[in-house]
């Protein structure tokens, strides 16, 4: 019956051609990644069309891969067919020197708040978003946490040894 | 069937140990007087009845709860006044990790109570950050209020909370009546950025 990982793969590929790649089902999940330029319009795609429908964002998030030059940042779209309860990702990557995303505000009201989280942890700009400011972390916070070159543990502690903790010290 | 009957020998409660009283400071009394410092009866008076302001985040904040409770019974040291608006209180109590988009909100809540205030910090997050040793939670309560003293624990049991509210109370009752107005309190507050 109905929608299948199959018939999805089909559809996306019979309107992007060879921009839409890397499908991959893990555990069942369908999963696909689009250059950053076309993420709108295939998410405008998979939220119009009358067989796909996916017109409930569950999440948003971003990703660093250090390792993936000129492809370090991964914004991830969740996507959720509520009628047919099948569920996609879908992934677009951009160079962390100029992390621009078109946001997907005017598609989703969801994703603003999730585009917000994303930038204060990533710094992923998303282009065109209104309010495109810190959510969670403190204002005066002046780096993107997660990003992997900044170390987890709070800088400003000194009461620590360092050695005690297995980081630094003759420990290395 | 045998009837089933409760209290059949019914124990008559022993009321004449029970209520226990504070002893008086140490004076000088005769017939009709009683002598004693004025900052020693302050303390008494302050140490046996401290409202606490319970500022629970986290787990801390649920063994808090079950000593508040019947069992382990805060009530026992004067203490049973629970408030949650800070300028009725004596004592903070900082339970749970603070994150540091929550520090300002304890630093005014702080600014929001009157003199005398004492603070503390109950549980690893409280005092030091505890497991949470990232960008994003205060290393200690005390890098934005004074503290009076940390009780250590991962969530501290019933009766450490217990323990660390005896050592409030001593400091309270020892407290000179003039310390708060003294220079070096005036400098601790003001290297808080605390008027």
């Amino acid at each position: 019956m109905g929608l299948t990982n199959e018939i999805i793969k089909q559809k996306l590929v019979e309107k992007f051609g060879e921009q839409v790649s890397d499908f991959d089902e893990t555990y069942g999940l369908l999963s696909f990644k689009a250059p950053k330029e076309l993420n709108l319009k295939v998410l405008q795609f998979l939220y119009d069309d009358t067989t796909l429908q996916f017109q409930f964002l569950t999440d948003l998030t971003g990703v660093h891969y250090p390792d993936k030059i000129g492809q370090e940042l991964a914004v991830i779209y969740h996507l959720h067919n509520l009628s047919a309860n099948i569920r996609l990702r879908f992934k677009v990557f951009t160079n962390i020197d100029t992390p621009d995303i078109f946001t997907a505000t005017k598609l989703f009201a969801a994703a603003n708040w999730m585009e917000r989280e994303t930038y204060d942890f990533f710094g992923v700009n998303f282009v065109g978003h209104l309010n495109l400011k810190r959510i969670l972390n403190v204002e005066e916070m002046d780096y993107f946490p997660l990003r992997k070159e900044y170390p987890l543990e709070d800088q400003t502690r000194i009461d620590k040894d360092d050695e005690m903790f297995g980081r630094g010290g003759s420990i290395v | 069937m045998r009837p089933v009957r409760f209290n059949i020998h019914p124990k008559e409660a022993n009321t004449s140990t029970a209520v226990s009283v504070v002893e008086a400071p140490n004076g000088y009394s005769g017939e009709g007087f009683f002598t004693a410092k004025l900052s020693d009866v302050v303390g008494l008076a302050r140490k046996n009845s401290m409202w606490p302001l319970p500022f629970a985040t986290s787990c801390c904040g649920i063994e808090f709860m079950a000593t508040a409770a019947a069992h382990y019974d805060l009530a026992r040291f004067g203490a049973e006044r629970m408030a949650f608006t800070p300028r009725q209180c004596d004592l903070m109590m900082v339970m749970g990790t603070i994150s540091k988009k929550m520090a300002p909100v304890v630093k005014q809540v702080y600014m929001q109570m009157a003199e005398p205030r004492w603070v503390m910090a109950v549980g690893a997050c409280a005092s030091s950050g505890g497991i949470f040793d990232t960008y994003s939670v205060l290393q200690g309560i005390d890098q934005v209020v004074p503290v009076d003293v940390y009780v250590p624990g991962c969530p501290p049991r019933p009766e450490a909370i217990l323990d660390g509210f005896m050592r409030i109370q001593d400091l309270v009752g020892q407290e000179s009546i003039r310390r708060r107005n003294s220079n070096q309190y005036k400098a601790l507050l003001e290297s808080y950025g605390i008027e």
